[in-house]
């Protein structure tokens, strides 16, 4: 450790930093506009400059480029400091007169006039603002050292000197990052002028666009484990190699660019499967005017939005800002119609009912809810149905036909109009109204088939995993050791999934508790008389039971996985493979029996 | 002891059967060293008197090829069975039906009317065709009956072994007069080929992969297989995993996939039913169109996947309505 003493205070530092640090540990104020930990200390703007006592005399250096030494006496405060840096505010002040970061850096100083005239600058003002630049080089240096980019330079030299990208033009190698507007100390950068491309924001996937997130970033409020996350196709590291700003600002040091993806294999006993589910895509109705029409959202879309934690910080906001006067909730999205699924998502009507009363809740907006049937099945749901009722939010029995933007009548006007017949009233409605809610069904994940094909475990209809037993084993898959939790096996609401989970984790517990396996009394075999090793069986076992045995040329059943199902015989070319208690020579004496009897 | 007496006959076949005797080349001295060649039809007149008059059991042992189509094969076969303690049948036709069991996809009629009335260099105004009596201009003519169906050996008479193959390879027939003369038979009704499937002693089964599917078959006609790779595997039907090994994988030496000539393995009873369903579990297709385009890459299944074992197969002949036989 290095000591020295700054306006009388002992201050001790590691070898290798300046003076500047040095003060800054020691708590004493020196004024910089030019300073960013990021970058390598380049003394440009000189506010920092204290006072150092050398021998018998004194000298007035940059803090900021000057390492600190062993028995070092600096004053930061001495009237020799404090004069001059008022001259260097009164001459930046007379360069960038208009500058509000530069005027308040001289008012901090005590200086409010400049006795000096604006100098005669070379026009600036086809790359970064004409006032402000003080040509302290931090865009530049960004650019060029942090980001390996190099959109920026200097150009000319004494009064002349100014920052550029070449030839003035907007440059394609720009990224639109915008550090360097980022760093510049007086906001000079007009970024638009140095750039070709515009910046495009990068839409948090968590708040379904509805705000923008960072490259890194923590994926959403409850992420487990709670550590931000690098996007690899947006981080400038992983686009120049450079950057890397998030690593010098962690204060722990935890962030590695260099980490890369890993697949790690892990040999276990037993796999519960909760891989949930996807929301039904509401742009394949396009008569519903997703995607096209201005507030109209999918459920999770609202559920965001009236979320604490969420991109409006709960207020149900339309597009332009303000609460809506009326709110349709439609019911049935992409389930329970044959054109798209034809099975009940179930959670739906519940959770329309909780958007239902949120709206009410905290808008005070008409509410229309379009059902076809209401399914309050659960504890305590029909009561909650009998509540929202009694706030007066409307139920009007009838699929929603078409939203639409097209008014028909002066009130219309303005507002997404939803069609729909009223089976009650027997007659056609049109709803004027601000936001329409689209509580969208469940589907299985897009890769839950292939999901299935590696774990040997089938799809029902409709797409979700199939159990081994509706009633009796409605948490196991047909293979032992897999089970289900939650929605990947079928559509359920938070206390359902929550029990299947328990019911999933006692399955796999009581496997390992036990130590052994059951096995089926009804497995097939092949005869290794029989069998030429063709290994047609291999591929066709859906259990993974069967194995080329390449010493002995022959396919061998693994008896512990075998389930019985019999598709290695039925496909066994030469006859090599036997199902017990199901061999041909049996099935086909049943039937001569069969027939000789008739 | 004087030699041992054998007969060869032959029913419908193409004579091919005849010419793996003479493939024996040099050992068919040493069969004839052996043993005393009474009847065979390709090389020896010999009239049905004669073999009427031969005592039971003086002949010791018939090789009968080719299918039973004729009534004049039904007579012959039944006297030779009736002759000698051990009947051999000899090649695939006698075995299983053969190439011209195939004929039991048609019609007696339609084989007529093809035979006799469409064929080009036929010309045959009256549309005649043959009968079993007829008498032109004052003279009477019989001719053996021709059967609805073309019949492998044993279903006309019990046969003692077999000898599958189109045609045996020679090795196989030496293999199989040695055991007589030494006599070290093996139990009766036995295939002489071995017991699993082409696919045991196939050189290419080390190429097969774990898992393969089949969009569309190929064929031999339009495309080179691989001459190292499993045909299979490639896309090429082959009834290797399906037949009886033992033939010395003559096909598969000549880059052929196997065509199923030595039928199927012991415990199955219809080799083409066994493929259809092997085969079917390694085709891919996503929709009905696909699957549809699959099976139809398929040209002549029945061909394909019964080419010598119509007749003996589940199968056994196309079903047909009285009028059409």
């Amino acid at each position: 450790m290095i000591q020295l003493t700054i306006d009388g205070k002992k201050v001790s530092v590691e070898p290798g930093q300046t003076v500047l640090d040095a003060a800054r540990e020691g708590n004493i104020p020196i004024p910089t506009l030019c300073s960013h930990e990021s970058l390598i200390p380049y003394g440009a703007c000189r506010l920092c400059i204290v006072e150092v006592r050398h021998r018998n005399k004194t000298r007035l250096l940059a803090s900021c480029t000057l390492p600190a030494a062993e028995g070092m006496e600096v004053t930061t405060n001495s009237e020799k400091v404090i004069r001059t840096r008022r001259m260097l505010a009164e001459l930046l002040l007379a360069r960038c007169p208009e500058s509000k970061a530069i005027r308040n850096i001289a008012a901090q100083l005590g200086v409010e006039k400049t006795r000096f005239g604006k100098p005669h600058l070379k026009d600036n003002s086809a790359i970064v603002g004409t006032d402000g630049c003080i040509l302290c080089g931090m865009c530049v240096r960004v650019c060029n050292d942090i980001l390996k980019i190099g959109a920026l330079g200097f150009e000319g030299r004494g009064a002349s000197r100014r920052v550029v990208t070449p030839f003035e033009k907007p440059s394609e190698v720009c990224l639109s990052c915008g550090a360097c507007s980022f760093v510049c100390p007086t906001g000079a950068i007009e970024h638009h002028r140095i750039r070709l491309h515009k910046p495009e924001p990068i839409p948090a996937e968590f708040e379904y666009g509805m705000v923008n997130r960072k490259p890194i970033n923590i994926p959403f409020p409850q992420a487990v484990p709670r550590v931000p996350v690098i996007d690899p196709d947006t981080c400038m590291n992983f686009r120049t190699g450079g950057c890397k700003i998030c690593e010098d600002n962690c204060g722990v040091h935890a962030i590695d660019h260099a980490q890369q993806e890993k697949i790690e294999q892990v040999e276990v006993g037993a796999i519960i499967v909760a891989t949930g589910f996807e929301l039904f895509d509401s742009r394949k109705l396009g008569r519903y005017g997703y995607g096209k029409l201005d507030n109209v959202l999918h459920a999770l879309e609202f559920e965001r939005m009236s979320h604490a934690s969420g991109p409006t910080g709960g207020k149900i906001l339309t597009k332009n800002g303000q609460p809506p006067k009326a709110v349709a909730i439609l019911h049935c999205i992409g389930s329970r119609d044959e054109n798209t699924n034809e099975y009940c998502s179930r959670v739906c009507c519940m959770y329309s009912l909780k958007f239902a009363h949120l709206v009410k809740e905290k808008t005070n907006a008409e509410v229309y809810n379009l059902y076809i049937d209401m399914r309050a099945f659960g504890k305590g749901y029909e009561e909650f149905y009998k509540r929202i009722l009694g706030e007066g939010v409307h139920f009007i029995r009838g699929k929603c036909a078409e939203v639409t933007s097209a008014a028909r009548t002066p009130e219309e006007k303005g507002k997404l109009i939803v069609v729909a017949e009223d089976t009650l009233l027997g007659m056609t409605r049109r709803l004027p109204v601000d936001m329409v809610i689209l509580s969208a069904g469940l589907i299985p994940g897009k890769d839950s088939d292939k999901l299935g094909r590696i774990l040997g475990i089938s799809c029902s209809q409709g797409g979700f995993f199939l159990e081994k037993h509706p009633k009796l084993a409605p948490v196991d898959a047909i293979n032992d050791g897999i089970f289900f939790a939650g929605a990947c096996q079928g559509p359920k609401d938070i206390p359902d999934a929550v029990a299947q989970g328990a019911a999933a984790a006692a399955g796999a517990l009581s496997l390992i508790d036990k130590g052994k396996v059951v096995l089926e009394p009804i497995t097939a075999e092949i005869d290794e008389k029989r069998c030429a090793g063709c290994q047609l069986c291999v591929a066709n076992c859906p259990y993974g039971a069967i194995e080329y045995n390449k010493e002995k040329k022959i396919s061998i059943v693994t008896e512990e996985l075998c389930k019985g199902c019999g598709t290695c015989v039925a496909g066994c070319p030469s006859g090599a493979a036997r199902q017990k208690n199901f061999e041909d020579v049996q099935i086909l004496a049943e039937i001569e029996g069969i027939l000789t009897a008739s | 002891m004087a030699k041992p007496k054998v007969a060869f006959y032959w029913c419908a076949s193409c004579g091919g059967c005849e010419e793996t005797i003479v493939d024996l080349a040099e050992d068919v001295l040493k069969v004839v060293e052996a043993v005393d060649i009474v009847l065979w039809p390709v090389a020896l007149d010999y009239k049905l008197e004669h073999v009427k008059a031969w005592q039971p059991g003086e002949v010791t042992v018939a090789f009968i090829n080719g299918t039973v189509r004729l009534s004049e094969q039904l007579e012959w076969v039944r006297l030779l069975r009736e002759k000698c303690p051990f009947v051999i049948a000899f090649g695939s036709c006698a075995h299983l039906g053969g190439i011209p069991g195939l004929a039991n996809a048609t019609s007696r009629a339609e084989i007529f009317a093809n035979k006799y009335h469409r064929s080009p260099t036929i010309d045959n105004p009256q549309k005649a065709v043959p009968l079993i009596s007829s008498s032109v201009d004052g003279h009477h003519l019989d001719l053996p009956e021709f059967f609805k169906d073309a019949k492998p050996l044993d279903q006309v008479i019990p046969v003692d072994y077999y000898l599958p193959g189109c045609p045996p390879p020679p090795e196989n027939v030496a293999a199989a007069f040695t055991a007589i003369l030494e006599n070290k038979l093996p139990p009766k009704c036995s295939v002489i080929g071995v017991d699993k499937a082409l696919c045991e002693s196939c050189p290419r089964n080390e190429t097969k992969p774990d898992d393969f599917t089949i969009t569309r078959f190929k064929r031999v006609a339009t495309s080179t297989p691989d001459p190292e790779k499993c045909f299979l595997a490639e896309g090429f039907l082959c009834m290797g995993p399906a037949t009886r090994g033992g033939c010395g994988e003559r096909c598969i030496k000549g880059n052929m996939p196997c065509r199923g000539c030595f039928g199927p393995t012991p415990d199955t009873l219809d080799a083409g039913l066994k493929m259809i369903s092997a085969i079917a579990s390694h085709g891919e297709a996503d929709t009905e169109e696909a699957a549809k385009a699959f099976a139809d890459s398929l040209v002549d299944p029945l061909g394909t996947l019964y080419r010598f074992s119509l007749p003996a197969s589940m199968l056994r002949r196309r079903a047909m309505a009285g009028a059409e036989q």
